[in-house]
């Protein structure tokens, strides 16, 4: 197998991984970034998505992450979510009350500013993912 | 002389003061300990994000249409003053000191001909500089019903300075607070949010070239934001351990104060008692010799 490289996750309250994997696929804004040890540094913005971390060629832990940032250098992954919460603690009840939410101020942000109503687009396609990822967990 | 009952009954109200102050010193113990956790909880991702915001910084340094966060508006005539304290007293000068530091800046700065606005985070802070700057007043924020404060309220403190930038209501945004330095020592620092201080990428990072995904400008735009709430989240969190610290040592100075006060009534309280003996014993001896 090839090497490793250290991957963090960081979200404002606390450091929630830090450990050596051999894969990562983070949802980049531009679509979905596998990395690898030895990536060419980078800076992402993240959307809405799910955060899955490979060992041993298996999945060992994916975790939901609504939105935020990552640094890829060649041997280290940082990854700054706003939150993360395991895939698997989804519940699909809350996912569609986030939806529904989010569709809420989608619509009340319709006569603001095009920053604004974008971020409110965000917001609402990252909530529109957690569901999804939420039904299938 | 005050009679002996007077002084057991005061013997007793500073016994009993005394054991709130112990009960609180306590509490605050207990408290300090997780405020420090959730401190330090939070560094790490304030390092990883000041390490991001130097290699975009260094990215975009030098463009002119960098964003107002991070370069502000180019001037120096109005200042914004975010204050931060705590929510509640009884923790020694902790809230004063704040409030002083934050009147000597404001006085500072409109002696250099700034305009100042003022915007307090924290009970404490408003009412202390209400009294002379009320007019200067433009936001008030407080968390005293919550236990404890999450990013996503300093995410609310932020985007108030954050609209308030867009409408151009200042040029340079200042946050005071209390700087945790240790257990018993707080001060009072000033921190420049806006224009944004970016720190100098470091060794490794300096030299790499990123790839930017989206653009350095789209991803610095929602990068920004983020910064100054975390940098909020930072001086409540530290205020907020500070504040505990100060009330535990302002409450364990009072334990000590009220048990001095014992320690000196009760000596009162047995010299009196032994000199009203005396006393009943001298009239008693006098009357049996009259006899």
């Amino acid at each position: 197998m090839a090497g490793t490289f250290l991957l963090e996750l960081v979200s404002p309250e606390k450091l929630l991984l830090s450990r050596q994997v051999e894969m990562v696929v983070i949802p980049a804004a531009e679509g979905e970034l596998g990395v690898l040890p030895g990536h060419v540094p980078a800076i992402v913005s993240l959307r809405g998505g799910a955060v899955r971390v490979y060992e041993g060629g298996q999945v060992t832990e994916s975790l939901f992450v609504p939105a935020g940032f990552a640094e890829v250098t060649p041997e280290r992954v940082t990854v700054l979510a706003d939150e993360a919460s395991p895939l698997a603690t989804l519940s699909r009840a809350k996912a569609e009350a986030d939806l529904a939410a989010a569709e809420a101020d989608y619509a009340a942000a319709a006569t603001d500013t095009p920053e604004k109503r974008e971020a409110a687009m965000d917001r609402l396609l990252s909530m529109r993912v957690k569901k999804e990822l939420a039904e299938a967990a | 002389m005050p009679s002996l009952k007077s002084l057991r009954l005061r013997i007793n109200s500073v016994k009993s003061t005394r054991k709130i102050t112990e009960a609180m010193k306590l509490v605050a113990a207990a408290k300090l300990r997780r405020a420090q956790q959730q401190a330090e909880a939070a560094r790490p991702y304030a390092e990883r994000m000041a390490r991001m915001l130097g290699a975009l910084g260094a990215a975009v340094a030098g463009e002119p249409e960098a964003p107002k966060l991070l370069v502000g508006t180019g001037k120096s005539d109005i200042y914004l003053l975010v204050v931060v304290s705590a929510e509640r007293g009884l923790c020694g000068p902790f809230n004063s000191n704040i409030g002083r530091f934050a009147r000597n800046r404001v006085r500072e700065l409109e002696a250099a001909g700034k305009t100042v606005k003022l915007m307090s985070v924290g009970r404490k802070a408003a009412s202390y500089l209400k009294r002379e700057f009320a007019d200067r007043f433009v936001g008030e924020v407080s968390f005293a019903n919550q236990k404890r404060v999450s990013f996503d309220d300093a995410s609310s403190v932020a985007a108030s300075i954050t609209a308030q930038l867009e409408d151009g209501a200042f040029d340079v945004c200042e946050l005071l607070y209390n700087r945790f330095v240790s257990v018993i020592s707080q001060t009072p620092s000033a921190q420049q949010l806006i224009p944004a201080e970016v720190p100098e990428a470091a060794g490794e990072s300096a030299q790499a070239q990123y790839d930017f995904e989206p653009s350095e400008e789209e991803i610095l735009t929602k990068l920004l934001p983020r910064n100054l709430a975390i940098q909020v989240y930072r001086a409540l969190l530290e205020s907020g351990a500070g504040f505990y610290g100060s009330q535990m040592a302002a409450m364990d100075s009072a334990t000590r104060n009220a048990g001095q006060m014992i320690n000196k009534l009760t000596l009162n309280y047995n010299r009196t008692r032994q000199a009203n003996i005396t006393r009943e014993l001298i009239e008693i001896i006098s009357g049996a010799e009259a006899v």
